[in-house]
């Protein structure tokens, strides 16, 4: 069941990757780019890492491609033109891909023998401060508790980063005012 | 296994069935509602009280001509509106509308499905249903559904950053993520209600302000409103199309009425406990309902209404007499309660909406930029303080 | 089998890193270069989690939060200067971006 699950979506996220390269309009990109994020978001749930599928669709696919999408059709700039396309390249260069592929593939296999399986709930958290009941190890709470100790650092210092790049986007976007 | 999936999908099938059936009656009650505060009967002729508007309304809807324009993006312009559909209806999979139920030796959850991350999955669900409005400006290929579409979706977006911030403060309190668990923390009377207890007022406020402006309903609904932008995003939709996106405003609002009411109103629970009698408040009501409808009938100056009003007044006097029966008693009455308050604040959605004149555009980005944002983080810090504070 | 071979999570990374690359080096219009930027860094993140699974610590999680929180930082700013760059230009295709080549 896992594995029929991660087959369809892993091929939905790779064809769907394959889409945003190849598509002419930005628009159809954008698109195809939000279905990778969704389908990667099934597959965060299913390596138990719920708070962050959450936020993959919440962040990525429901803010920040939003916001490609509005900056596509601002400017409206329509499909790309083609221009100088030799055939000898994609007769060289796609084999070239897959044997690149086949070999980086092999290598990955032979690196994570079939020992580690991942199948839904696989990842339970051990801590002690979990309550009777067994958490998923990607919980909000597991995330949250980590986030506040551990990674309190890079927290604080993401949030100053964050407001660097309102700051930014703001100045650079503004019309003057004389 | 087996049994789980039959009663999953018996769930899913009560669930569609009643959703479809209270949106589309959802719209009788606006319009009856508006009606009466503008001093006028509203849908009155078709079936008694205009009972049958909305069985008319889908049968126009479904026969009129579809008519797709040559010059659509075709392949957006089909999918937004089953975009915004979806989403809409996505959200509902995971509200929980009363305790478990029992039905032929098996128990059940009244709620299709209890994640426990709930809060996240409408969130994540709403910041989805985006796409199907900015689509749709785009794809029709007309400048009026383009800046419709673009305003609708800014506004949209903008707003959810205070609801989600309205939303984090209960959650600060009630120390969950799943919908279910909120429910049950707030058990016992309306002193342990989020918005009481909590004293969540402030978030409250704010979280219906910022479902107004996420649900495109007035007084922010400038990107859809008839006399500014031919119709907004939807100009160019016609018959089942339109309607999907008229479903899905509903089917909005309804999932922010359930949260609102999760979220701070207790959901379920009754205001005081069932010892001191809250059990026997529906049936006094419907009662009530009953003997006004029957005296009214009696005494009727139209010459429908000496008809319909006594067929309402004995409906509601034999409602009343199935809620004191006990058997149903531990599922139907704390399904009244949150039928109760997800129906007040839609009625609160209705009443404001007669009310009040709608927002310029840039008054409503100014506003929740400006103000409500602001306002939500304080919200939020206060609360933060308090519960690390107190003990 | 009763499960996924972790190694298959990061052949689809790998996978979709290559193709984030590709786009990144052979698209013309500056958007779609951006989008195959915030790909590679999807492809990064299933990467993070995966390890973060086969370690089974949260860690992995964090990190992935981290970079999506910086790519958004990042898709704004991008933005905005995509947003500059067409209104002095008034083309997209980074081809004809090149006053600063002599």
């Amino acid at each position: 069941m896992d594995v029929i699950l991660f087959l369809i979506f892993a091929t939905i996220a790779v064809v769907c990757a394959i889409n945003v390269v190849v598509q002419t309009h930005p628009i159809s990109s954008a698109l195809s780019l939000v279905g990778v994020m969704g389908s990667l978001a099934v597959l965060y749930l299913l390596l138990g890492a719920e708070f962050i599928a959450a936020a993959q669709v919440i962040v990525y696919a429901g803010a920040i491609m939003v916001l490609f999408i509005f900056v596509i059709m601002l400017l409206n700039a329509g499909a790309e033109v083609k221009k100088g396309q030799s055939t000898m390249a994609l007769f060289l260069g796609v084999p070239l891909l897959a044997g690149l592929l086949i070999v980086m593939c092999w290598y990955l296999q032979s690196w994570f023998p079939i020992g580690t399986t991942v199948h839904f709930g696989g990842f339970q958290s051990t801590a002690p401060h979990t309550g009777p009941l067994a958490q998923s190890g990607g919980s909000a709470h597991e995330v949250g508790i980590a986030l506040f100790t551990r990674y309190l650092l890079p927290f604080e210092v993401t949030s100053v980063l964050i407001l660097i790049a309102i700051l930014g986007a703001i100045v650079l976007a503004r019309k003057e005012i004389d | 296994m087996d049994a789980f999936i039959i009663i999953s999908l018996a769930k899913i099938l009560v669930v569609f069935a009643v959703l479809m059936t209270t949106l589309a009656y959802l719209q009788w009650v606006e319009r009856k509602v508006i009606a009466h505060i503008q001093v006028r009967p509203g849908p009155y002729r078709v079936g008694p009280h205009g009972l049958l508007q909305p069985l008319a309304d889908v049968i126009k809807l479904i026969t009129k001509e579809d008519l797709v324009p040559p010059y659509v993006n075709k392949p957006l312009y089909l999918l937004a509106p089953f975009l915004a559909i979806t989403m809409a209806l996505l959200s509902i999979s995971v509200i929980p509308f009363g305790p478990s139920i029992t039905v032929a030796g098996h128990t059940t959850f009244m709620q299709l499905t209890d994640l426990n991350m709930g809060v996240l999955f409408v969130l994540a669900v709403s910041s989805l249903g985006v796409y199907g409005i900015a689509l749709a400006g785009w794809s029709s290929n007309n400048k009026y559904a383009l800046i419709g579409g673009l305003r609708s979706s800014a506004q949209m977006i903008s707003y959810e950053l205070p609801l989600s911030l309205a939303i984090a403060a209960p959650l600060l309190i009630s120390n969950t993520l799943s919908l279910r668990e909120l429910v049950d923390k707030q058990d016992g009377g309306i002193w342990h209600w989020n918005l009481i207890h909590g004293g969540q007022i402030i978030s409250f406020i704010i979280f219906l302000i910022a479902a107004f402006a996420e649900t495109n309903r007035v007084p922010f609904d400038l990107p859809e409103a008839e006399n500014e932008l031919v119709a907004g995003f939807h100009t160019e939709y016609s018959s089942m199309k339109f309607a999907s996106f008229f479903m899905a405003e509903y089917a909005n609002m309804i999932t922010v009425s359930c949260m609102a009411t999760l979220l701070f109103l207790g959901g379920w629970g009754a205001p005081w406990p069932a010892e001191y009698g809250s059990s026997l408040v529906p049936a006094v009501i419907f009662a009530f309902a009953g003997v006004v409808a029957l005296y009214h009938g009696i005494n009727a100056e139209r010459r429908r209404d000496k008809k319909t009003f006594p067929v309402f007044g004995v409906i509601f006097l034999i409602i009343a007499v199935v809620f004191l029966l006990p058997m149903v008693q531990g599922w139907l009455v704390p399904l009244f309660w949150f039928c109760a308050k997800t129906g007040g604040i839609l009625f609160t959605f209705m009443w404001i909406r007669g009310t009040l004149p709608r927002f310029r555009y840039d008054q409503l980005m100014g506003f929740t930029w400006k103000f409500l944002f602001p306002v939500a983080v304080l919200n939020l810090l206060v609360t933060g303080f308090v519960v690390a504070l107190l003990p | 089998m009763d499960g996924i071979p972790i190694s298959w999570f990061l052949t689809l990374s790998a996978i979709l890193f290559a193709l984030g690359v590709a786009g990144f080096l052979f698209r013309r219009n500056i958007i779609t270069v951006f989008m195959s930027i915030e790909l590679m860094l999807n492809a990064v993140n299933l990467s993070f989690i995966t390890f973060s699974y086969k370690l089974q610590k949260v860690d992995g999680h964090l990190l992935a939060f981290f970079v999506m929180v910086v790519a958004a930082a990042e898709a704004a700013v991008g933005l905005a200067i995509i947003l500059t760059v067409f209104k002095n230009r008034s083309t997209l295709n980074i081809d004809d971006i090149d006053t600063l080549k002599n």
